[in-house]
């Protein structure tokens, strides 16, 4: 079974986000970049599956610049097999995005594609379902848990309710959610290892993947910020202050 | 004139809120509202959507396949009815989250995540980065404008009108065999949902271990309060993931929010940010939270939350 990750090039979590002043977008200019922490974990149960010896080859995908290389080894020093970066310096929005997944999917004929739940860039978490419904394959999103068993898995899925559990076939979608594992620390011979393992570049302009309809961004604004209010002392104090507002 | 569809949300013949939050978004978009209620043909849901203010009509699609909300399965039946609508919505929920997108694959068209404010009818604000950043977007040709609503920004409709007529149509298309409810382990307790409660207790990776969070609990039932929890607190099993708030989790916008044993990091506070006032109790004066909380109380929360629990 040849599984299909996606990892996307995303500021980094822990990064304070800058809006800039002209609202053209946010400052990206020496800021730290990493892997999407939701691919990160993709890529960690891909390895696992293929550490269980249920997946045979473990491919790492990512749509975007040159930089995304970076990403891309990070993938195969955490243990996927090849990479494949689809070049392209434009803006990608989810569904071109899952329309050059698919084309990649037709090509490799993966039974499973592991992707984040969301890029916490774009936040959109559609990319993963726009996929499977190109497809017509079955998607599970917001995994916490997958098992395969055969020709279907059964995956447990985090909703508002609780925990949802779904069987589907395979092939598959499944996006990952936070509780899906904890994906391993990247130690440094894997890195040199990384180095020498295949990763292909192709243009995006290569897949003749005709243009989608796509949203504008027209301004990007700082959300308003809250400001600190007031420190009381004590529990009686802050009960005093409750009662004071009106909140209870 | 907008013809704007919003797809319901419900679960064991209960209409959810979200839905009246969609149809409240629906209304600043400004046009003609219908809902559509997915269902295997118990009438009652679609009752409960046709009394929502500025509702016109509920169109009821039935299907033995509806017995649960499978995207794969649901996404082809509003395919079916999309055709004739300007705006196709539904709430930001997992359950919203997990269809749209699939809905607007089948369709070819882009879709917006999360609407915050309405700036025209197809223009709209919307968070990134964890709503550090609020993007102003346009669909900006002319297709169907498909899009999620962000439950927080959204006061839900009330359900005073006299209750407008349901048309029950029976959806007979084949729907796929390859995805297949299993089971759904939900705790049903007796406090208010997270989502709709005025009043919001978290507690957080302070309390230190899954019995302690009994004192949040205490406080909550005090209030009449709904129970949430950072990751950290449902990572380490304390509590179920549904109760998580944040980026990841529920993004609430209760009157009241009181955190306990909670840092205050970015992705927790993007779950909070609408909330009307944020109480923080933390040990350390340093924790981020209190840079954003309305009222802060630097101690022991083993200490406070028995005596707010005692006062209350
Ligand atoms: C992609 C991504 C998404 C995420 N999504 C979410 C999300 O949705 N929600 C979320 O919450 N987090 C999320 N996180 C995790 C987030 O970054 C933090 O790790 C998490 O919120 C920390 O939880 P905490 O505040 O309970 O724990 P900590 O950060 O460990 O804070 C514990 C606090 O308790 C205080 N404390 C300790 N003992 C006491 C005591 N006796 N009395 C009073 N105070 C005490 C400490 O001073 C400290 O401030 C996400 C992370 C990533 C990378
Ligand atoms: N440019 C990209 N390259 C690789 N994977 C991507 C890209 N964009 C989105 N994805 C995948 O789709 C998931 C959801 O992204 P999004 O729909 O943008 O929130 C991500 O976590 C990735 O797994």
């Amino acid at each position: 079974m040849k599984v299909l990750v996606g990892v996307k090039r995303v500021v980094d979590f822990n990064t304070r986000i800058q809006v800039k002043s002209d609202g053209s977008g946010v400052q990206t200019d020496g800021v730290k970049f990493s892997m999407n922490p939701f691919d990160e974990i993709a890529v960690e149960e891909a390895i696992r599956l293929k550490e269980a010896g249920l997946a045979t080859e473990v491919i790492a995908v990512s749509i975007g610049g040159d930089k995304n290389q970076d990403t891309l080894r990070s993938a195969l020093a955490m243990g996927a097999d090849s990479a494949l970066l689809v070049k392209t310096d434009d803006e990608i929005q989810p569904l071109m995005a899952a329309k050059i997944l698919k084309n990649l999917v037709e090509q490799q004929q993966p039974k499973l594609v592991l992707l984040g739940k969301q890029a916490i860039d774009d936040d959109a978490n559609q990319t993963p379902q726009m996929l499977a419904g190109l497809l017509g394959w079955p998607q599970a999103t917001f995994a916490s848990k997958l098992e395969i068993d055969g020709d279907t898995a059964a995956v447990t899925r985090e909703v508002d309710a609780g925990l949802e559990t779904l069987s589907v076939d395979l092939p598959a979608v499944v996006s990952s959610d936070l509780r899906l594992n904890e994906p391993r620390y990247i130690k440094l011979p894997d890195i040199m290892k990384a180095k020498r393992k295949p990763l292909e570049v192709i243009d995006l302009a290569d897949l003749n993947i005709a243009a989608s309809a796509s949203i504008a961004t027209l301004k990007t604004s700082a959300p308003p910020q809250r400001q600190a209010g007031i420190k009381v002392e004590s529990s009686e104090a802050l009960v005093a202050e409750l009662k004071a507002r009106n909140l209870v | 004139m907008n013809k704007i569809l919003v797809i319901a949300e419900h679960a064991n013949g209960v209409l959810n809120s979200s839905t009246a939050r969609a149809v409240a978004c629906a209304a600043a978009i400004g046009g003609e509202i219908t809902v559509a209620v997915l269902t295997t043909g118990s009438c009652d849901v679609a009752a409960q959507a046709a009394g929502l203010e500025g509702v016109v009509s509920v169109a009821e699609l039935t299907n033995p396949g509806n017995a649960q909300a499978l995207a794969a399965l649901q996404a082809p039946q509003l395919l079916e009815i999309s055709a004739g609508y300007t705006h196709v919505l539904a709430p930001n929920s997992t359950f919203g989250k997990d269809l749209m997108p699939r809905l607007a694959a089948l369709l070819d068209r882009p879709m917006v995540t999360d609407i915050m404010a309405v700036q025209d009818a197809r223009t709209f604000d919307r968070p990134v980065y964890a709503g550090n950043a609020i993007t102003t977007v346009q669909v900006d040709d002319d297709g169907l404008v498909l899009a999620t609503v962000r439950g927080a920004s959204w006061p839900p409709v009330v359900q005073t009108q006299a209750p407008v007529t349901v048309e029950c149509q029976t959806s007979d298309i084949d729907l796929p065999a390859h995805t297949r409810f299993v089971a759904l382990d939900g705790e049903q307790g007796d406090r208010p949902d997270l989502q709709a409660a005025e009043k919001v207790i978290s507690g957080g990776r302070g309390l230190g271990a899954a019995e302690h969070f009994a004192l949040v609990e205490a406080v909550a039932d005090k209030l009449g309060a709904a129970v949430g929890a950072s990751r950290a607190a449902v990572d380490s099993g304390w509590v179920p993931n549904d109760l998580q708030v944040g980026q990841t989790g529920k993004i609430i916008a209760p009157d009241l929010y009181i955190a306990a044993g909670i840092s205050g990091a970015i992705q927790h506070l993007a779950g909070i940010k609408d909330a009307g006032t944020i109480v923080a109790i933390n040990k350390d004066p340093d924790a981020p939270i209190f840079e954003v909380a309305d009222i802060g109380l630097v101690a022991d929360l083993h200490e406070v939350l028995p005596a707010l629990t005692e006062m209350l």
